[in-house]
């Protein structure tokens, strides 16, 4: 960023004072967390924040065991890792058409899938618990992930599609002439040009569904089938006595895998939040 | 744009079929928004009308009660109070908590060395990315009556209390702009990144002191990005649910059910599955209001 104007004192103090509150922000910010990460190192751990007495990793060891730890995380990277390729294969499919071809309806899709962007889930996990129930697919892992990747698809079109406007329609059109279906010219021409962008919609609807809590807590129902999200709810809510800082290194554990995906969304996106395009209107 | 292949000017019943094959690759995306999203809306109001329940008789033939859930959705208390609560909650900790607190934290790094900037937007980035039940256990510990937000007022010679239980509300507020700031930071960020530096160095030669630069040069340079990111996180937090239940299950009593816990005590607790349906559909109907101006603001030129 340029330095604008000259560097005065007044501007100096100014500047100071800035960065003093953006300082206290972050103090505000971290100060939660740093409960989470002292907890989960201490086996006497409460709710209050404390420098353990000693350093261990018995908390990480306690949880580390298959009906814990294992199944559940094995449970959400099938139900979100499933879920997440769903919507981007399906999402990619019907973004296609869209970007291509000039029809009565397209203009009203559109509008529909993003107006159905906007609408809040919870409101429609009553009914939609109706509908499992009377189509016997509650406890079903792949009707959850397909309902899971039902409410990410509207944003993945919308993103999917945007990316495809950006690939000319011309390197499509040598295809045409040597006779390739527009499936063909979709998989071989637009896909490997769109790739980067799909693989972010897909680390970020794996991100999303892997904290999703109210979906498999209700559509869900046999112990050895809840993902991690909800696993760690009911350990949190069965025992009176909570055990915080087994609770604490659990979380850490839980989260780790979208801190890292995250880590490289941001990064393969260049630190910049790519995503603010969609939203700067 | 145009389509690539016209097979309009013969008209015939074969350029209509390969127009519509070329549709065909939408038909999953429609199948599954069918079934799981219209299919559900269209559902939910069919069973708004009915007595339906999780167990017994309502479970095996729902009744047909006409407006009944509606007549007690409108003179039952709690739905009043679970709408007040719902506004409280994203006055606080969206419009208000988030969007001013990204604002100004968007704000203030503007200028500021990188190391600062990229130390304070990884630690507020970082409470966004951690998963919501994780956020939730987070400030029911911070918040508790031996939390740490009681140890530091101690120190400071103040009196603590059991925030979760005196003040649900404000609690949940502050956990929730906790988790979203970040994103209204980062579409602050992106959009002041726009900003063309000769413009408010115009106005600064003026002679605009700081507020007023931001006031009349820089608020309405982003006046979109606003707009925007206000619906955004509106729609987001108007359907905060695991948030607000994890923390205080929407108590104590009922001090802290916004519509979503609402709907979930309703329909899964009391198990009246209608009752909580008649609920889902005033919650969908205030989002569908926002989406509708969402997407009148966004005006895609699709």
């Amino acid at each position: 960023m340029a330095a604008m104007g000259i560097d005065t004192p007044r501007r100096r103090a100014a500047g100071l004072v800035a960065a003093g509150i953006l300082v206290l922000v972050a103090v505000a910010f971290l100060a939660p967390l740093v409960w989470l990460v002292l907890s989960c190192f201490d086996t006497a751990a409460q709710t209050s924040v404390k420098l353990p007495d000693h350093f261990s990793f018995d908390n990480f060891s306690a949880v580390t065991n298959t009906d814990m730890l294992w199944r559940p995380l094995w449970n959400g990277l099938l139900l979100c890792g499933g879920s997440a390729l769903i919507t981007v294969v399906i999402a990619t499919l019907a973004a296609y058409p869209l970007s291509r071809y000039q029809t009565r309806f397209r203009k009203p899709f559109l509008y529909t899938v993003l107006f159905a962007t906007g609408l809040p889930i919870t409101a429609i996990m009553v009914p939609v618990y109706g509908l499992f129930v009377r189509l016997q697919l509650i406890d079903s892992m792949p009707a959850t992930a397909v309902f899971l990747a039902t409410t990410s698809l509207p944003f993945a079109i919308w993103l999917i599609k945007g990316f495809i406007d950006n690939v000319p329609i011309s390197l499509e059109e040598a295809s045409w002439v040597d006779g390739a279906t527009p499936m063909v010219a979709l998989r071989h021409i637009v896909v490997p040009l769109i790739a980067p962008g799909m693989s972010v919609v897909l680390i970020f609807t794996f991100i999303q569904a892997w904290g999703n809590f109210f979906v498999p807590f209700i559509l869900l129902q046999s112990p050895e089938k809840l993902p991690a999200s909800v696993t760690v709810f009911t350990f949190f809510g069965q025992y009176g006595a909570v055990a915080y800082g087994q609770l604490a290194a659990y979380s850490v554990l839980y989260s780790m895998p979208v801190v890292v995906l995250y880590l490289i969304v941001s990064r393969a996106m260049g630190g910049a939040f790519r995503f603010a395009g969609a939203a700067k209107g | 744009m145009d389509s690539p292949r016209r097979g309009r000017g013969r008209g015939d019943r074969a350029a209509r079929a390969v127009r519509a094959t070329r549709q065909l690759p939408l038909a999953p995306a429609l199948i599954m928004l069918f079934l799981f999203f219209l299919g559900p809306v269209l559902w939910s109001i069919y069973s708004s009308f009915t007595n339906a329940a999780l167990t017994g008789d309502g479970a095996q033939n729902p009744q047909w009660v006409g407006l009944d859930n509606f007549r007690r959705l409108f003179s039952d208390p709690n739905v009043t109070n679970g709408i007040w609560l719902t506004v409280v909650f994203v006055l606080g900790s969206a419009v208000i908590g988030q969007n001013l607190l990204g604002l100004a934290i968007a704000l203030l790094m503007r200028g500021r060395n990188r190391w600062l900037r990229g130390t304070v937007g990884a630690i507020v980035v970082s409470a966004w990315v951690l998963p919501e039940v994780v956020s939730a256990f987070i400030w029911y510990a911070f918040l508790g009556p031996d939390g740490t937000l009681n140890q530091v007022l101690k120190a400071f010679g103040l009196g603590g209390q059991d925030w979760l239980y005196s003040s649900p509300m404000l609690a949940v507020i502050i956990a929730n702009t906790w988790r979203g700031t970040a994103f209204s930071m980062l579409v602050y960020n992106a959009a002041l990144d726009d900003v063309p530096a000769d413009v408010q160095e115009a106005a600064e030669l003026d002679g605009a002191t700081g507020v007023r630069r931001l006031w009349s040069v820089i608020l309405p340079l982003i006046r979109p990005s606003i707009v925007t990111n206000l619906m955004l996180i509106t729609l987001q937090t108007l359907s905060v649910f695991t948030l607000i239940y994890v923390m205080t299950a929407g108590g104590p009593g009922f001090a802290s059910s916004t519509l979503p816990v609402l709907m979930y005590q309703q329909a899964f607790k009391f198990s009246e599955v209608g009752y909580g349906t008649a609920i889902s559909l005033l919650l969908l109907a205030i989002g569908a209001v926002f989406s509708f101006v969402y997407v009148r603001v966004l005006k895609p030129e699709a």
